[in-house]
């Protein structure tokens, strides 16, 4: 353990803790732009610098290590002016349109702007921007709203492990782009979307974001409802709607997810959904109340069973419900029914 | 007045291609030396006061100490070779007049460290040294100074040559690093260090190619011997590469502690056509520029510092009356603007506003705005950057501004007159 | 799985066989990567080149059908070469002599003859394998969906158990579950011999212990599994049939004899959220709540038990699964007192030992993998440390190769396997209407080999004709390299094209898993 003072507050830290998750500790909150909990810490962005006494420069919080007596300041006038001017330039290389930026309000950089009363950058515009591209079905890519953070970069290549996304030329020309300079419709992309996840800024986004702003939305943490994998996400809610999907931090999937769990929800707004229970009459399903088609269920099974015993009756439970579910279902077959003809597709 | 030559005794004698020839001048007897009392290397180095002649100046034994302390199955020695720094060319002498001194060295810290595996990454545009390396390489290869079981030690340490990748930011040690295991290079956050997480993740020592011709001699003549030579706080001589306006630009190697007046006017012979000497960048493309008033400072790392200069590797381009010193700056951050790796927010994107702003003070529209500005920019770069690359950036321009102020012309009508 | 998801990133070898992991389960197969990116070595035994063979140190394009030959094939080399391990042979199993005795004569050249692959591949994929200090096995439906499903998914346990590798952090036996409860209802005991966490109807005591705890008396006949209850309904055994979020008109194998079979049950009830294919053939369908509409639990291939909750209403009348059915047993004349999935939960809880940690309060802080008996216990990522369930020691159940219960011949001379895509899931039900999903792959489609293409007239692209002895569709054609000469690969998920019109529905004698991994096809170009 190293003792460590942070803002005055004494603390204890293992070895190896980071400046950041000292801070965290105390609830000591710091900004960060290219730090990602999954990913290895690589400094770029330089806006988590805090002041570390000793030292002639300040220092990154997302990756520096505490050192047993380390007395660190997270803000003070040099912080600020420091983090003012990162942001100043980062402005300086950005197509600031937040009015039509589907990130408006869950924008890191627009966050910060407003934390550090930047109002206008006191730079020029340097950066000529790439074309956008909007060819995926479910993301598009605006490299004018990309502050190279190289979050995007580093998932598709360190955690997705797909190597779609690259860096691109050097120095201020630096973009994130495909190979050979493709369309994301046109490579390799699996569009699991876990890029788009964690892009800070509007420069990459869902096709679906443009139609919400996050604060008009609510967020549920469930699992998400296809592969055995077990991925935790939040469901995005607007006006009763499922909007949007994030990733969850879940013991199985750490932040990631896969283009169902991530783009796959419209099925449960579909106006195919069923909304009545259907009797077959006269040949044809039609809409009938609750009391009849569980009178009628609850009629047929009986019947059958007076008639030929209760294992002329199966059921097949659903490997898609829940365990309540599949519960409540052998029940009925095994307790209410008396048959153990129940079997769900476990070999499908 | 006289060189005094140590990394390039003999060089330019003898073939650098035979190490027969380097043999027949006491070449290897360092290794033989080495090899006998391996655990005393580093002792000699670190008690010899060696620095890093890369530009860091970091104590080499220390450097080695932490690679030999940190417990591997592999560990690497990478020469750099990559003597990017526009202005530069000791590293060129040295592997064009004498490349087995290097690799001697090499195989010191290697058997120093426990590494068995060395490489030498040069400099793209350096391709006429790729074959002489390559050739001498074969060479100490065959008479076993290199490869398995080397000298009759039972050590094994063999070299390979790896041409870099073309980008100055690659002479960074971790950007280094990156670009032998093929990827971008860019430099890494440190810690971890190279010589504890270098290459492939295993401890590497990582030293400039005149740092490591030292090590043969210090081995074999002793610290003691070594400590005579240069100043108390930086013993050794360093290879000087003179340009710029100047009457006999080269390379030439003096104790440390000689004076920059003396560089100019004695080995330097002063400006062309008697021209006055307007300013001179110290340390390279990233050092401060200072002026003629300055001349007496010895160069010496920490004189160098205290007077405003930069000791870097050792390169002092003189600048005479007749050039513009925005041209001269304007030309500096083009450099770096252009060999910015992309990396990190301040340098990326600050290096292309210092052009900016520059080329504003070049074009007379420039305001006491701009000017502080630029030096807010400056600040931040300077303590904000990942790497040195852009937290060097902006010497040329501080200490422009603090010795040449008269060259900043602010004009704050400048608005209001043009429309 | 015996093991955890996460564990996988820390391997050291991994051997994926019969799982095309990166499109069914893709964030498993991007940890596998993330393995392999810091080195982890990858041996990939699968028909086809997928996606994850690229990364593979060694690739074993397997015949179909071939799985058990080639396991038998690497425990032949392990032995021989000495790499078992024996301190654990010794020690934790039983049985080896019986192992060798079939082993052995599986040789890597007669394995390479039988699975057409070359025997230093082999070799070398054993040793890797039993080098490697923490090495999982991931398979799926490409072991599994076999006439001996059983057979290969022993075999993946012997060659764990020959190495050592079972009760181990970063190795481990590790079935990866297709849908996201299949885990949850099978441990629901929704199969017919089994009650809630395996306890066995036909053993008295769990009879009599769910007899008690329900209150009523239950019966001790074995249940039908679903090939046996289609069949049962078509001899008129079977009238009742109750469907509760399935799809079996897509995802059955012999949909032809499905379909008539649902066609003709007198009384058949579908409970679910679309009008399914399955639906559409209903004498009553019922509306059903989906997962963002209400609450529960769920059970992850790792054995994590994990919440879902309700994010919006259900549309129109729709109603939770467990409430519609706890109606329906109350007009059944037998009473429920649930009154919310918490309740039920605490029942599970109740009768099943290895569920007793649960509960929604819980839930909601940690998601704790069963067993994990008690609300205190922390759950078990590893399965088998120390000493397995049934006793101290595990038994080697060793089995020969035999090939899929329908092999090429004139008639029909190619080999069909089938499987999932990334983009879609199942019978589409939820996937096929998103329409984004639909525009990157809408339709099915047949993968052939470029040499079987240009013998038979077939262009990338082209329409043809699939055929078997079951039935016949019509496909696009992908002429592709990820496919063998000889084979052919659907997937599923198309009612449009299904592929279960034409695969077989001869199942694995013990588990009744059909075999959709091999069956003899023709293919025309139309
Ligand atoms: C942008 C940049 C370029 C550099 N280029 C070189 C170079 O070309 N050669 C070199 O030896 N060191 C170069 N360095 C310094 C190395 O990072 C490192 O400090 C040096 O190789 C260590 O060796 P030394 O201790 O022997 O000096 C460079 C540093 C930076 C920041
Ligand atoms: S969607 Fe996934 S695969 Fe595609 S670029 Fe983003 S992270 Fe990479
Ligand atoms: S696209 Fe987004 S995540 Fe990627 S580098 Fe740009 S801002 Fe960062
Ligand atoms: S997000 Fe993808 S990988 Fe994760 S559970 Fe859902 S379907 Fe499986
Ligand atoms: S300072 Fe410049 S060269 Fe160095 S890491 Fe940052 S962007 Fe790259």
């Amino acid at each position: 353990m190293y003792k460590v003072v942070i803002d005055g507050q004494p603390s204890e830290v293992t070895n190896g803790t980071t400046i950041l998750a000292a801070c965290e500790q105390l609830g000591i909150e710091i900004p960060t732009l290219c730090y990602l909990k999954h990913l290895t810490p690589e400094g770029s962005c330089r806006i988590c610098v805090v002041e570390v006494k000793g030292a002639r420069h300040l220092q990154i919080a997302c990756a520096t290590p505490c050192t047993d007596g380390m007395e660190i300041t997270t803000m003070n006038e040099r912080i600020y002016a420091f983090r003012h001017m990162i942001i100043e330039l980062l402005l300086a290389n950005h197509h600031a349109d937040c009015f039509n930026c589907s990130a408006n309000g869950s924008c890191k950089l627009y966050q910060y702007a407003m934390d550090y009363d930047v109002e206008q950058t006191r730079f020029e515009e340097v950066t000529k921007f790439r074309p956008k591209d909007e060819s995926s079905e479910f993301f598009n890519y605006d490299p004018s709203k990309c502050i190279l953070c190289r979050r995007c970069v580093r998932t598709c290549n360190q955690l997705q492990s797909n190597h779609t996304l690259s860096l691109k030329n050097r120095g201020v020309a630096t973009w994130v782009g495909l190979p050979f300079d493709k369309l994301f419709k046109d490579s390799n992309c699996v569009s699991c979307g876990n890029c788009v996840s964690v892009c800070p800024t509007g420069a990459l986004t869902t096709k679906a974001s443009k139609k919400y702003r996050s604060w008009e939305v609510t967020k549920t943490r469930t699992t998400c409802p296809y592969c055995g994998v077990g991925c935790q996400m939040d469901l995005l809610v607007k006006n009763g709607k499922i909007v949007g999907v994030e990733p969850a931090d879940g013991p199985a999937n750490s932040n990631l997810l896969c283009v169902k769990g991530k783009f796959a929800y419209r099925f449960i707004n579909h106006p195919d959904r069923l909304k009545t229970p259907l009797v077959r009459k006269n040949g044809v399903l039609t809409s009938t109340s609750w009391d009849e088609a569980l009178d009628y269920v609850a009629e047929g099974i009986k019947r059958i069973k007076a008639e030929s015993g209760p294992d002329a009756i199966a059921g097949f439970a659903s490997a898609r419900a829940t365990n309540e579910d599949n519960y409540v279902f052998m029940k009925m077959m095994r307790a209410a029914i008396g048959t153990n003809n129940v079997d769900h597709c476990a070999r499908l | 007045m006289e060189e005094l030559r140590v990394v390039l005794s003999k060089a330019g004698d003898i073939s650098p291609i035979k190490s027969s020839e380097y043999v027949s001048v006491g070449g290897y007897e360092g290794l033989r030396k080495a090899v006998e009392a391996p655990e005393k290397v580093i002792e000699f180095i670190k008690a010899s006061g060696l620095r890093g002649r890369g530009g860091a100046g970091f104590p080499t034994g220390l450097k080695l100490s932490f690679t030999a302390n940190t417990p591997a199955d592999q560990k690497y020695i990478v020469c750099n070779a990559d003597e990017g720094e526009p202005g530069t060319n000791k590293d060129r002498v040295i592997m064009e007049e004498i490349p087995h001194r290097i690799f001697e060295g090499m195989a010191i810290a290697a058997v120093a460290v426990g590494a068995d595996q060395g490489y030498i990454y040069l400099r793209a545009e350096y391709p006429h040294l790729k074959k002489i390396l390559e050739e001498a390489l074969a060479d100490a290869r065959e008479h076993s100074f290199i490869g398995p079981n080397i000298v009759n030690s039972g050590f094994n340490f063999d070299i390979q040559l790896f041409i870099g990748a073309g980008a100055y930011v690659c002479g960074e040690e971790t950007a280094l690093l990156d670009s032998l295991e093929g990827k971008r290079g860019e430099p890494r956050f440190k810690p971890p260090f190279p010589g504890v997480a270098g290459l492939w993740g295993k401890p590497t020592l990582v030293n400039n190619v005149e740092t490591l011709a030292n090590l043969p001699a210090i081995i074999l003549n002793g610290p003691e011997w070594f400590r005579q030579i240069g100043t108390e706080k930086c013993p050794g001589t360093k290879v000087f590469t003179l340009s710029g306006n100047i009457l006999n630009p080269g390379v030439y190697e003096y104790p440390i502690g000689v004076t920059i007046r003396e560089l100019f006017e004695d080995v330097g012979g002063c400006c062309p056509n008697g021209k006055k000497l307007y300013a001179v960048q110290t340390g390279g493309a990233s050092g401060n520029i200072i002026p003629p008033s300055l001349l007496d400072t010895p160069m010496d790392i920490e004189r160098c510092s205290e007077n405003g200069a930069t000791f870097g590797a050792g390169d002092l381009m003189f600048i005479d009356e007749d050039r513009c010193l925005l041209d001269v700056l304007e030309n500096l951050i083009e450099f770096f603007e252009h060999e910015s790796c992309g990396k990190c927010t301040p340098c990326r994107t600050g290096n292309p506003q210092l052009l900016a702003l520059i080329r504003k003070f070049k074009n007379g529209t420039a305001k006491q705005s701009d000017l502080e500005l630029m030096l807010e920019l400056g600040n931040v770069m300077v303590g904000g950057c990942l790497c040195g690359l852009g937290q060097a950036a902006p010497n040329p321009i501080l200490s422009a501004v603090r010795f040449f102020p008269e060259v900043f012309k602010v004009n704050n009508n400048y608005e209001r007159g043009a429309s | 799985m015996t093991n955890s998801i996460a564990e996988v990133v820390d391997a050291d070898a991994i051997l994926v066989i019969g799982s095309n992991t990166t499109e069914t389960h893709p964030v498993i197969g991007a940890k596998i990567r993330q393995a392999v990116n810091r080195g982890a070595k990858l041996i990939v035994a699968e028909p086809r080149e997928i996606p994850l063979a690229q990364q593979a140190e060694i690739f074993l394009p397997l015949k179909p059908g071939t799985n058990v030959a080639f396991l038998n094939g690497l425990m032949n080399v392990i032995i021989n070469e000495d790499l078992m391990d024996e301190e654990y042979v010794k020690n934790r199993t039983e049985g080896f002599e019986e192992l060798w005795d079939i082993v052995k004569e599986y040789t890597p050249e007669k394995v390479g003859e039988i699975c057409c692959i070359d025997p230093e591949d082999l070799k070398a994929a054993a040793r890797i394998y039993a080098k490697a200090e923490r090495a999982p096995i991931f398979y799926a439906m490409g072991v599994t969906q076999h006439s001996t499903g059983t057979a290969g998914v022993m075999s993946v346990a012997n060659l764990a158990l020959l190495c050592g590798k079972v009760g181990k952090y970063g190795c481990g036996v590790n079935p990866l579950r297709g849908q996201n409860n299949v885990q949850g209802a099978c441990d629901m005991g929704c199969l017919p011999g089994d009650y809630t966490g395996y306890q066995k109807v036909a053993n008295p005591e769990a009879r009599a212990k769910f007899e008690k705890a329900w209150g009523v008396g239950l019966s001790s006949r074995p249940g039908l599994t679903i090939t046996e209850v289609m069949d049962a309904i078509e001899s008129g055994e079977v009238r009742c049939l109750y469907i509760m979020g399935e799809n079996p008109m897509v995802s059955d194998p012999n949909l032809n004899h499905v379909e008539h079979a649902l066609r003709s049950c007198e009384l058949l009830i579908v409970q679910d959220i679309f009008l399914t294919e399955t639906a559409e053939l209903a004498d009553v369908v019922l509306p059903a709540t989906c997962y963002a509409e209400k609450e529960g639990t769920v059970t992850n291939t790792e054995r994590r038990v994990q919440m879902i909750r309700r994010a919006v209403p259900g549309p129109g009348d729709s109603r939770d699964d467990w409430m519609i059915l706890s109606e329906i047993m109350h007009r059944l004349g037998y009473d429920n007192e649930f009154s919310s999935p918490q309740e039920v939960l605490e029942e599970i809880a109740r009768v099943t030992p290895s569920y007793g940690g649960f509960s929604f309060e819980r839930l909601e802080k940690v998601q704790p993998q069963w067993p994990c008996p008690t609300p205190d216990h922390p759950g078990t990522p590893i399965l088998h440390v120390g000493k397995f369930s049934r006793g101290e020691r595990a038994i080697f159940k060793p089995s020969p190769c035999i090939l899929g219960a329908e092999l090429p011949d004139e008639e029909y001379p190619l080999i069909l396997t089938t499987g999932r895509i990334l983009y879609h899931y199942h019978t589409r039900t939820m996937t096929g209407k998103n329409e984004d999903l639909n525009r990157v792959v809408g339709r099915s489609f047949v993968e052939i080999n470029p040499t079987d293409a240009a013998k038979l007239g077939i262009e990338d692209g082209g329409r043809v004709r699939v055929t078997s002895r079951r039935g016949e569709v019509e496909v696009d054609a992908r002429v592709t390299n990820r496919v063998s000469e000889g084979v052919i690969f659907m997937p599923f998920h198309f009612v449009d094209g299904a592929a279960n019109r034409l695969t077989n529905n001869v199942v694995d004698p013990i588990a009744k898993i059909p075999e959709y991994k091999v069956c003899a096809a023709k293919l025309r170009a139309m």
